[in-house]
């Protein structure tokens, strides 16, 4: 029987991919794990790979199109079966071509004591099929929208209350006056740039962020590091953020309310760590994901975001790389940043933000004297936590930051 | 318009496709000296004798089965089963004769026969002769199925019946002979297989029928009091059934309350909400609720029985849910 392929759905906010390029041309054998095309997403370009073997039949898009996930784009026939009559996109969804993000894992905690503790599937949103529809169309997200239907499903009136709550908000101002023309000519939004401002706005406008900074001292971390790599091959040398994806991993074991997401009114805390390191690439930046970092060795955690990173760079990210993290590290420190804060990665509960570990005066017992200081600021959501919290994550993190001999015990 | 009971209704189509064309005849237990068992045909022997309106023995395979080769042979006849519960004697002529005949033979022979059942509960006449068994009957291509819920509906759809080619099992409520209804005088028919919206409203769609839509109404009414507007789509035909209507008020409103007599389970209910999840899917706002009998063959005991068959406050209720 001839299955059919289609647009994998690469991420929880990809709606649609932009096929490349085939690989495989009609008429060409295919086998089980072969490249079929490439498509670029609004992260990165990513080789979809054949589910199954046989002959390529027929393909349902052409190069260049844009389009939606879950639509056929290609059918692939048994050896032997005729081809022709084949090329009717089949009703049947291909099997096996979604790539999501494993959640298995997760646990949900209600959000108070009082709420029942019902398990609830955390993909799941409880919605009306039209209430999807019209979110679609108006593109709103349904994610942290409360329901006002039994069971607290979102429904129509849900939906467009929010639209109506938002219209006024969303819509800038007329200008006064027209624009001048930009001096160097305009330049539409790669789908990058699209797809970070989008979600941006989105983290901005929906999640209530605060702040707090801490000044670490990071004379002995400096110290430690250098020790290391000093014995280590120039290619797997520890970068200074290695040691603080290590430290907020460890960090994070004690703080399982840092490492969550608001699904409606509960709380879902992940039982895997997985630390997203932000990677300026060209014209834009991808978080890559260091999956259950807690669990891995300085060494492992150094190879890791290497390759994830240079994957990054060159836009040859598979979707693993850039799916499933639980909390965010951006560092600029290699920019000489003394400080600055970052916006929370939906859906996660926190971001850490980290400047360079610079040179300054401290005093040490009642003397003035050089020494190294590195500045962190955590965002965090204010739904799911508070101050207090975030200053003791903050603590705990120093810990292992100015004592770092215990990230490797 | 004058105002009419549905027996009148019933009696006035009959009488009027007799006049009308002399095929037509009418065959079952006690239509002819006693008039009916139900009082539809009283003065139809005297007026068009004993060779038209024919007593038949109590075997409804031999009423259905005469009634086919009448039609075979190019009468239009009207049979009567005195309660629906006997079509299961006669169970093989319905199903396996009168509705494939026409497909068996090539299309050779047409069948343009109505068989009248009386269905229903409510008169305390035990699990037997209770029943509400349309979506039994409903399920066989072949065979339209017609049950109608006000006397005007009764008399055009009945005079639909007679004049179709087809086989027609036309079904009457046991407790609605009495209903009262504007009807105009005269002829005029009702095309099979159209569906009717009985009250406009905005909020939620309640699909019945027969005796269903009587308490649908009743339910939407006391609903208006509370500012709820439901819009009453009669089924009026479950085979072929009509969805337009339906899933245009469904579109609408976005809510829907679907109500029959018959036992929920593989119910009329249950196509009507396959259908509209099918055709409607993105306008679903609400899970669908549909209001039936309860699974339990029907108690003889009044207020047990009652409590079996759907009322005007399980429609409330239902409606309640899916707002």
């Amino acid at each position: 029987m001839a299955e059919t392929v289609t647009m994998p759905k690469l991420g929880f906010d990809m709606a649609e991919g932009t096929l490349i390029r085939w690989v495989i041309g009609e008429g060409e054998a295919v086998k089980r794990g072969a490249v079929l095309a490439e498509i670029e997403t609004d992260k990165a370009t990513v080789e979809v790979e054949s589910a199954y073997e046989g002959i390529l039949a027929r393909h349902l898009v052409p190069q260049g199109s844009v389009v939606p996930v879950n639509t056929p784009i290609a059918i692939i026939a048994q050896p032997g079966e005729p081809l022709e009559g084949i090329g009717e996109p089949a009703k049947t969804a291909g099997r096996g071509e979604e790539v999501q993000p494993a959640r298995e894992e997760d646990k949900v905690q209600p959000a108070s004591a009082a709420l029942p503790n019902v398990f609830t599937p955390p993909a799941a949103i409880k919605a009306s099929p039209l209430a999807r529809r019209i979110a679609a169309e108006k593109g709103i997200p349904l994610q942290g929208m409360s329901g006002s239907g039994p069971g607290g499903r979102i429904v129509k009136r849900d939906v467009e209350a929010f639209a109506a709550q938002q219209s006024p908000a969303v819509s800038p101002p007329p200008p006064a006056v027209s624009p001048q023309p930009p001096a160097g000519g305009g330049q539409p939004l790669n789908r990058l740039r699209a797809a970070i401002g989008r979600r941006m706005v989105e983290a901005k406008q929906s999640v209530p962020h605060f702040y707090v900074t801490h000044d670490y001292d990071v004379a002995a971390l400096l110290d430690l590091r250098q020790q290391i790599n000093a014995w280590l091959p120039e290619n797997e040398k520890l970068s200074l953020n290695d040691f603080i994806v290590k430290a907020v991993a460890l960090t994070l074991e004690q703080f399982p309310n840092l490492n969550a997401s608001l699904q409606g009114e509960q709380i879902v805390t992940h039982t895997a760590i997985n630390v997203g390191v932000a990677v300026a690439v060209e014209g834009g930046l991808l978080t890559v994901v260091c999956r259950e970092a807690n669990r891995k060795s300085l060494r492992q955690i150094a190879a890791e975001v290497k390759s994830l990173a240079s994957r990054a760079r060159q836009g040859k990210v598979r979707p693993e790389d850039i799916e499933g993290s639980t909390f965010s590290i951006s560092n600029l420190g290699m920019y000489a940043v003394e400080h600055f804060i970052a916006i929370i990665n939906p859906p996660e509960a926190a971001i850490l933000a980290v400047g360079s570990a610079r040179q300054t005066p401290v005093v040490s017992n009642d003397a003035i004297v050089p020494g190294w200081r590195m500045k962190a600021t955590l965002s965090v959501d204010h739904r799911i936590s508070d101050g207090a919290e975030a200053a003791r994550f903050l603590q705990v993190l120093g810990d292992y930051l100015e004592t770092p001999l215990k990230m490797l015990a | 318009m004058p105002r009419i009971t549905l027996r009148e209704a019933i009696s006035q189509a009959l009488w009027e496709e007799m006049e009308r064309d002399p095929k037509v005849f009418i065959l079952g237990e006690e239509v002819g000296v006693w008039g009916g068992t139900y009082a539809v045909t009283k003065g139809f022997y005297d007026h068009f004798g004993e060779k038209r309106v024919k007593d038949t023995p109590i075997a409804e395979a031999v009423i259905v089965g005469a009634a086919i080769g009448a039609a075979m042979a190019g009468q239009r006849p009207v049979a009567e089963l005195m309660t629906i519960n006997f079509a299961f004697s006669a169970m093989d002529h319905i199903v396996n004769e009168a509705a494939k005949l026409h497909y068996m033979f090539g299309g050779q022979f047409r069948l343009p026969l109505v068989i009248r059942a009386v269905g229903g509960g409510g008169r305390q006449l035990g699990a037997t002769h209770s029943q509400t068994p349309d979506a039994v009957f409903a399920h066989f291509p072949g065979l339209k199925v017609v049950s109608p819920g006000t006397p005007a509906d009764a008399k055009g759809l009945l005079k639909s019946a007679i004049r179709s080619d087809d086989p027609v099992l036309f079904i009457e409520h046991a407790t609605m002979y009495q209903v009262r209804g504007e009807v105009p005088e005269g002829d005029y028919t009702i095309p099979i297989g159209q569906s009717k919206i009985q009250r406009a409203g905005r909020d939620v769609t309640v699909v019945a029928y027969s005796k269903g839509l009587e308490i649908a109404l009743k339910a939407a009414d006391a609903l208006a009091k509370d500012g709820v507007e439901a819009e009453v789509v009669d089924l009026r035909t479950l085979r072929p059934l009509d969805m337009q209507p339906v899933v245009e008020s469904f579109k609408k409103t976005n809510r829907a309350v679907v109500v029959e007599e018959g036992w929920k389970s593989y119910g009329v209910g249950a196509e009507v909400v396959a259908r509209l999840y099918e055709e409607a899917f993105d306008y679903v706002d609400a899970p669908i609720q549909r209001v039936a009998q309860k699974e339990v063959p029907l108690p003889y005991n009044r207020t047990l029985e009652q409590m079996a068959l759907p009322q005007v406050d399980d429609v409330i209720r239902a409606v309640k849910e899916v707002l």
